[in-house]
């Protein structure tokens, strides 16, 4: 036999019957709750004495036929009767979603919350930034709170185990900022430029920015979502009542982690690109490793290698700031770890080529150029 | 009311590494019975709750389903096991990205795909008050609510499918004393109505002595007894004594006898 719920419509001594058979349950219903809908008229009974189950599903349909039609229900049985009383007393229409708005006015609304949320993220940056200070002069003022363990542990996550992608980074960077001079430079005879061009633009820009952006992928994002995951667990809060400020246990370790270690990664970076450039010239372009570093140290101004690592310790710091801000900023659910991860990676790599475009005027302006 | 057995483990071992949860554990639950599980925290309740609905892989043991056996079923006979039981898990573990009302409609979507969406709405919006939450929360996210409301979402959730058999872990702790007993209540009454089994693991001797026809006790890596309440009492195992007639023990007792 079938378990398919069915119904046939019958007039009966002028009153209106439906009829149903099968299962009401919610696996066999079928197409029968569309075509309750579109009854031909109210029917006046519903006889279920031939049905074989019914679920809440299935008494929810009997109870909207009374409900809305007033049709008694006959033959149902002790548990259906039971069912349907139980639907009946949970009728309580609502929403499923909260109010949503016209496509104009939700376009005018996410307008207004972007520019709200931009600028209020840079004010929390700031607040954070301030927070951040006040806890460092505390520790200070008490040295014995300060979390040297915490600290030494981000030096390996964020350092030591970097070094091996960094250095991968940094030599095919190397490699390819040589080999394109080369083939620029070529055309004008000038090929020798090939290593003013590497030692000068590697101290100065890209070993310290790609070092920046490859910590703020790395370190930026974990922090982030570290922080973030232990904001929605409660164990933030958990810290703050038994009186350890998060500023000084997460963020201060984690930002002086990054301020100190960027110089270090960026020198290394720049020194690694240095390599890759000076092997590409020795075997693209004949010229010995002597001949290379001799001419570095004639070409490249010491004032080059101060300019990467005065940069360097700020775009740690930035790095770090953003990364543990956005991790704070983390509340309700857990889409929102993956929204400030990125917002932290963004924002850092952002403000970091920022004030790399500040610096640069800066430093040509005092004559560093 | 009691039938066979639908759920029978036998011989289960259950262990992380070295440390060895469940050895040669056996448990079988009745068609149509309310089987309460207890245990000391860390007993392994939880671990057992996951072996059965195929969470958690054993060592070694046997897990029968409605006669069929867990892990040599294929993924249609799965996915058909599946849609007959609901989990009520320890923390709730709603989806913190969709609304109440929309944690209800995910397993209706899932195993139902031509629902239209008006009655999915209706039967989302009365499964949660059935579940004993106001309306009003269908459209909320679990962030917005406290952890009994949570507790109540999850079960409108493990609901959707109407199952004929429920999985809770813990379904009371958290909850108000009055709201504790009405959630008793409604699992009763549930019981009834869609013909329900229950296995449901509580600390909670109120709901012990309200609700479970029996009770198993886990200690010691195996279920130690199982047995309607009355008769456990009886038993001269230390730690049922402690557990039942202790000072909390006796006090969910004399209430319900009173
Ligand atoms: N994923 C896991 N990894 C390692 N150990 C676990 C894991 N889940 C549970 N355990 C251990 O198994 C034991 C039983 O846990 P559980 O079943 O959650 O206890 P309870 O009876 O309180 O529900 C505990 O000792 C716990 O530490
Ligand atoms: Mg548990």
């Amino acid at each position: 036999m079938s378990f398919e719920a069915d119904f046939t419509e019958q007039d009966d001594a002028g009153e209106h019957i439906l009829r149903f058979t099968g299962r009401l349950t919610v696996a066999r219903l079928g197409n029968v709750p569309r075509r309750l809908e579109e009854l031909s008229s109210p029917p006046g009974k519903a006889d279920v004495s031939a049905v074989d189950r019914v679920d809440t599903v299935g008494a929810w349909l009997l109870h909207k036929l009374n409900r809305d039609h007033g049709a008694t229900i006959i033959g149902a049985s002790d548990d259906a009767q039971r069912l349907i009383k139980q639907v009946s007393i949970a009728d309580d229409p609502a929403k499923t979603r909260p109010d949503a708005d016209g496509p104009i006015a939700r376009m005018l609304r996410g307008i207004g919350r972007g520019t709200l949320e931009a600028g209020s993220s840079l004010l929390g940056l700031l607040a954070f930034f301030g927070g951040l200070l006040i806890a460092t002069g505390q520790v200070i003022a008490n040295p014995r709170r300060f979390r040297l363990h915490a600290l030494v542990e981000r030096f390996e996550s964020v350092g030591v185990s970097a070094l091996g992608i960094i250095g991968l980074m940094s030599f095919l960077i190397g490699i390819v900022i040589a080999q394109q001079g080369a083939v620029q430079l070529r055309q004008f005879g000038a090929e020798i430029f090939t290593i003013n061009l590497i030692g000068r633009i590697t101290l100065r820009e890209l070993g310290v920015l790609m070092t920046a952006i490859m910590v703020a992928g790395r370190s930026g994002s974990a922090f982030a979502a570290q922080i973030g995951s232990m904001k929605l667990a409660e164990e933030v809060d958990a810290m703050r009542t038994i009186g350890i400020p998060p500023m000084e246990a997460l963020v201060l370790p984690r930002v002086l982690a990054t301020t100190l270690l960027m110089p270090l990664l960026g020198f290394y970076a720049s020194f690694i690109m240095i390599v890759g450039g000076g092997l590409l010239c020795w075997v693209g372009l004949d010229i010995p490793p002597t001949t290379y570093i001799q001419r570095l140290r004639e070409v490249v101004p010491l004032t080059d290698l101060w300019v990467g690592l005065i940069k360097a310790p700020v775009f740690g710091f930035i790095i770090g700031l953003t990364g543990c801000f956005q991790g704070m900023q983390v509340q309700g659910n857990n889409e929102q770890v993956g929204l400030k991860t990125t917002a932290a990676v963004v924002q850092a790599i952002f403000l970091v080529i920022v004030l790399d475009a500040f610096f640069a005027v800066f430093f040509s302006s005092i004559g560093w150029g | 009311m009691s039938g066979d057995p639908i759920i029978t483990v036998t011989g289960l071992r259950n262990s992380f590494g070295e440390h060895v949860v469940h050895e040669d554990l056996d448990i079988d639950v009745r068609q149509g019975e309310i089987l309460g599980v207890v245990g000391g925290s860390g007993s392994g309740k939880s671990v057992l709750l996951r072996s059965i609905i195929g969470l958690q892989r054993p060592d070694k043991g046997e897990i029968r389903i409605f006669g069929e056996q867990v892990d040599h079923t294929s993924a249609e006979q799965e996915l058909d096991l599946r849609r007959r039981w609901g989990v009520l898990f320890q923390n709730g573990a709603l989806f913190s990205t969709l609304t109440v009302a929309e944690n209800v409609q995910v397993p209706l979507r899932e195993f139902y795909k031509n629902i239209d969406e008006q009655l999915l709405s209706e039967i989302a919006t009365f499964k949660i008050v059935m579940s004993g939450l106001p309306a009003d929360t269908a459209p909320k996210y679990p962030s917005e609510l406290s952890g009994g409301m949570r507790k109540r979402a999850a079960l409108a959730r493990a609901l959707a499918l109407d199952p004929t058999l429920l999985f809770l872990d813990e379904p009371t702790a958290g909850l108000d004393p009055i709201g504790a007993a009405a959630f008793d209540e409604l699992i009763l009454e549930l019981r009834s109505t869609l013909d329900l089994t229950v296995f449901l693991i509580t600390h909670d001797l109120d709901t012990l002595h309200a609700i479970c026809d029996r009770v198993a006790v886990i200690a010691d890596k195996k279920v130690i007894a199982i047995a309607p309440i009355a008769e456990l009492l009886e038993l001269d195992h230390p730690w049922i004594q402690e557990y039942f007639n202790g000072p909390r023990g006796r006090a969910a007792a004399i209430e319900k006898a009173a």
